[in-house]
């Protein structure tokens, strides 16, 4: 699905052909899918209404307005049955139901980055809370919206909280000025509380692995802290330093290459593929010799939120390996291999890097840094695809679908779908 | 030396004048010894003469000798008198002293030498010593020098040290002020954020409260009509019990983990223990040669003995399945202990091997290295003999399997046939028995069509029976008849059915025109379908059942119209079954 101004397109995703057409008020801000995917919910935040679309039934409507009260947030429950939409200022969050047209509220929930967090099987809900300069977390049960367990948290500002892919602990940590990570357990326990320093700037990002086992975060010192889910301390520190000496790590550099383009095919006037041939530049990968040192950047010492610090992480699907970004050394890739807590591979891109996601189901990487170019790693090598067409295509983001098999790539105001195809065995 | 003096001097000459003279040179004599010595010790023989001549002369030579004869006796000597009074001189005593004074020269001189010998000697000594002297007063003086030197490196390096140290605890100070300052901010920070956030909640309740009274007259939602539950579910009430199950639920989670976790913990630690007992068993199996070498370390012999048996009693206690404390510790603790036992081993090999590439080589050694060469090549020659018999093999098979092309051809083309007549063989029984089915049917609608006849046959005689009967009846009894008719109407209650449909089928026959036809076989096998599918809820089941029933007549009607073909007939069994 897609939406382009007010419209909401569906496709089929294998074939990109449009199945449905949707008119909706005003401008899309947000665009989400029920988690059975058959329905659609489009916010559109200024007028502060949400439309539900179904695929099943093209007639049905469904509207909702939240009025004055104004709509900041919306997202699906996890049944895909009901729909929260947080309201302007965060004064409260409204839980629609779609099977009983029945509100619920949720009073002073928490204005940070993520508040709200679902558990992988949907069962659970936590909220985080703030009532007099107090923080809160709620743990509701999805099926009837019954407050299940309410407690207080240490920290001085929740900044986030994230289930563990188990379900059974919740991960919540605190602003950047303090570097507190809490550990609860489905009943409101407090688990462990763990914290690495006192006072320089804290945790930048957190990922659970798939497994539950190890809680990694990434902090405003460039290192990476792993916990284990035992004891839950730390069992090792990542580091991302500039210069990369260890003789057992692959860096991979991406190198331009030269178009070629034959004489004899130049033709006047120049068809559109030789164009946009001759201006793209191709790229491969090169393997650098070790010791490399990569392309450091010292952030500006009196901003806020400085561009320092591990500030993206991914575990992979197998739980073998692990991806971080060092938003000090912008254009590179560090990726871990967890079952020996080294440092394995190393891609130096060309530009600053946007975004990279795991494939659900192997341990594949694909990176994206705004060029038209996508990067794919596996552990066999890796790969650089040209996105092919007219112009410039400036990948932002990627997203994988839940197969495996082909890729979103959004740019500013397009998108293209990869296919991957499988190796015939 | 004054002795030497006053003796030869005197011999030499006898000049009364001299002897004052030679007195006082006596006397001087002790005073400048050495020098005037050395000087008179080599004087020519003419001063020597002369010198001696100067003490007597021929005018005094009673008096030098009287002289002479004093100074010999009270030397000790026996006078050189003669024994008898006179003047006359004793020549044998007088030979006997000059020669007593000879060897005394000698002598004299002798020493002389000597003590000259040692003086130099002496003075030589001296003059080393005062060298040594001058040169240890020398190197006194640059090491105390240096000493001073280093004193007051010493002294500048103390001060630069308590100058550092001074400059770190300045440092540590100023962390810890600064650290304080933080610590100090941060809480003023917080304590404004705080002071914010309340008044920032206190605009928020406000236009909450704001919000929540303007009552917006369109409908906060609009749903088309409502949709069904994902799991097909009905919403159920917020009461105690759905809390309870809650609760319920969520325990069970967190324990379902918690014994996931449990289970993947055992397996881990038996995994280990089992690693470790192996690790025991293969330290143990390393350490017996140990025991071979006796005369190191005999007191390695008895640890060993003692360690084996400790082993052995906690291998037999079957280690892995007890899980308490201090077995876990017995089993760390002994393995540690074996472990340190193969390093000092392995330890003592290596000195052993140091010593023996640098010293002679150990017999062993050599032994051992040569059966290691031996044995290289047997199995070097086995792997040869290994490989001519794969080899062979090889071509072994390729002969079979080119030789014998055509035979499995054959044999390929063999069972192809046998299948092939296997088929046949089943295509003609198909055959046969589809012809039998054939016939059967055949007959099954000739005899079908035969009771029909017969049916319409046998109808027709009933009917015109009743008719008969009725109105012989009619004739005889007219209010009698109610019961009968009606009695007999029931009994014969299919009778008239068939009554009816057979009149309603005599009475046009062109109403069943061929568009009729097809929609009854529809119907019809809407009722087999039926029929079959009975799983149908029970409200569903009425009008299906009233479909039959009016269906039936039609069916009815048409089933003697479709006596020819199967599926009449098919219509119709299913139809007497559904008859009731």
């Amino acid at each position: 699905a897609s939406c382009v101004q007010h419209r909401l397109v569906v496709r089929d995703a294998s074939s990109l052909q449009i199945l449905q057409l949707y008119t909706c008020l005003d401008q899309i801000q947000h665009l989400e899918w029920s988690s059975d995917s058959l329905f659609i919910l489009c916010a559109m935040y200024k007028r502060g209404i949400v439309q539900v679309w179904s695929l099943e039934q093209p007639d049905w409507r469904c509207k909702i307005d939240e009025g004055s009260a104004g709509l900041v947030a919306s997202c699906w429950s996890p049944d895909g049955r009901h729909i929260l939409n947080t309201t302007e200022f965060h004064l409260r969050i409204t839980v629609w139901s779609l099977c009983t047209k029945s509100v619920s509220y949720i009073k002073y929930p928490k204005a940070c980055q993520q508040g709200v967090a679902f558990t992988k099987d949907g069962r659970y809900m936590a909220v985080a809370e703030r009532r007099d300069c107090k923080d809160f977390i709620s743990i509701f049960v999805c099926r009837n919206w019954q407050l299940l367990r309410h407690f207080d948290t240490e920290t001085q500002d929740l900044f986030g909280i994230e289930w563990a892919p188990n379900g059974c602990v919740l991960a919540a940590w605190d602003t950047c000025l303090e570097y507190k990570v809490l550990l609860y357990s489905l009943d409101g326990r407090l688990l462990s509380s763990y914290r690495a320093y006192q006072w320089p700037l804290g945790i930048k990002s957190i990922a659970w692995s798939p497994s539950s086992q190890f809680l990694a975060i990434g902090s405003f010192d460039e290192k990476v802290r792993i916990l284990n889910h035992v004891t839950w301390r730390k069992i090792t520190e990542l580091e991302h330093p500039a210069t990369i000496t260890s003789k057992k790590t692959i860096v991979y550099k991406e190198v331009e290459k030269s178009p070629t383009v034959g004489t004899e095919r130049l033709s006047f006037p120049p068809t559109r593929a030789l164009a946009s041939s001759l201006f793209s530049t191709q790229s491969k990968y090169d393997i650098s010799q070790v010791p490399v040192s990569l392309q450091y950047i010292k952030p500006v010492a009196d901003r806020a939120n400085p561009k320092v610090g591990v500030g993206m992480l991914a575990f992979s699907a197998d739980n073998c390996f692990l991806a971080t970004k060092n938003d000090n050394i912008p254009n590179a890739v560090w990726i871990w291999d967890i079952r020996k807590l080294k440092l394995a591979v190393v891609l130096e891109q060309l530009c600053t890097i946007q975004c990279f996601q795991w494939d659900p189901c192997q341990p594949r990487l694909a990176v994206c840094t705004g060029s038209s170019r996508v990067y794919l790693w596996s552990p066999a090598g890796c790969v650089v695809v040209q996105v092919p067409g007219e112009g410039d295509f400036q990948i932002m983001s990627l997203s994988w679908h839940s197969s495996g098999d082909s890729m979103l790539l959004l740019s500013k105001d397009n998108f293209c779908v990869c296919y991957l195809e499988r190796e015939e065995v | 030396m004054g002795d030497w003096k006053t003796i030869t001097v005197p011999v030499l000459s006898s000049d009364s004048k001299n002897i004052p003279p030679y007195t006082s040179e006596r006397k001087r004599s002790p005073t400048s010894m050495s020098s005037q010595v050395l000087h008179l010790s080599l004087p020519s023989s003419k001063s020597m003469h002369s010198f001696f001549s100067a003490f007597c002369t021929e005018e005094n030579i009673e008096q030098s000798i009287s002289y002479i004869d004093r100074e010999l006796t009270t030397l000790g000597f026996p006078s050189i008198y003669a024994e008898s009074k006179g003047k006359e001189l004793n020549l044998v005593s007088m030979v006997n002293c000059m020669n007593e004074l000879l060897v005394l020269q000698h002598k004299n001189l002798r020493a002389q030498e000597e003590i000259e010998i040692q003086h130099l000697k002496l003075g030589s000594d001296m003059d080393h010593l005062q060298n040594c002297y001058a040169k240890l007063k020398e190197q006194l003086e640059l090491s105390k020098r240096e000493i001073v030197g280093l004193q007051e490196r010493d002294r500048q390096l103390q001060s630069k040290n308590r100058n550092l140290h001074q400059l770190l605890k300045n440092e540590k100070d100023e962390v810890q002020k600064l650290q304080n300052v933080i610590s100090s901010r941060a809480t003023q920070y917080n304590h404004d954020m705080k002071r914010k956030e309340r008044e920032y909640n206190k605009l928020k309740e406000r236009l909450h409260q704001l919000v929540m009274n303007k009552k917006d007259k369109k409908l906060a939602m609009e749903v088309l009509n409502y949709v069904g539950r994902a799991d097909g579910k009905r919403g159920a009430w917020r009461t105690d019990k759905t809390e309870a199950r809650n609760e319920e639920e969520m325990y069970k989670v967190l324990l379902s983990d918690y014994e996931q976790r449990q289970k993947q913990l055992l397996l881990e630690n038996t995994e280990l223990k089992k690693v470790l007992q192996q690790m025991k068993k293969d330290i143990i199996s390393l350490l017996p040669p140990q025991k071979q070498k006796p005369k190191e370390r005999p007191e390695d012999g008895l640890v060993l003995s003692d360690q084996e048996e400790d082993i052995g009693e906690l291998n037999k206690e079957n280690m892995w399945e007890l899980s308490c404390e201090t077995v876990r510790e017995q089993l760390t603790n002994s393995i540690r202990k074996q472990w340190r036992m193969l390093k000092n081993h392995v330890e003592k090999l290596d000195n052993q091997v140091s010593r023996g590439h640098s010293g002679t080589l150990n017999e062993k050694d050599v032994i051992s290295r040569e059966d290691h060469e031996l044995e290289t090549e047997k199995l070097e020659l086995e792997i040869q003999q290994c490989k001519e018999m794969i080899r062979t093999q090889q071509q072994l098979l390729q002969q079979q399997l080119t030789c014998d092309d055509d035979t499995t051809l054959l044999l390929q083309d063999c069972y192809l046939l046998e299948e092939r007549e296997r088929l046949q063989e089943e295509w003609r029984l198909f055959r046969e028995q589809k012809k039998n089915f054939e016939k059967e049917r055949k007959s099954f609608t000739e005899a079908a069509i035969r009771l029909g006849l017969e049916r319409k046959a046998f109808e027709e005689d009933r009917g015109a029976w009743l008719k008969h009967q009725f109105l012989s009846m009619t004739a005889d009894c007219k209010s009698e008849n109610l019961t009968t008719p009606s009695a007999f109407l029931r009994s014969s209650d299919p009778d008239i059915r068939l009554v009816r449909s057979v009149s309603r089928q005599r009475r046009p026959p062109s109403v069943l025109s061929p568009t009729v036809s097809p929609e009854p076989c529809q119907i019809s096998q809407y009722i087999a379908q039926n029929s079959v599918a009975s799983e149908k809820p029970a409200a569903d089941n009425m009008p299906n059942l009233w479909v039959e029933s009016d269906d039936k007549e039609e069916t009815e009607e048409c089933t003697k119209s479709w006596e020819d073909s199967g599926l009449g007939t098919l219509c119709r069994n299913l139809h007497m079954e559904q008859l009731p």
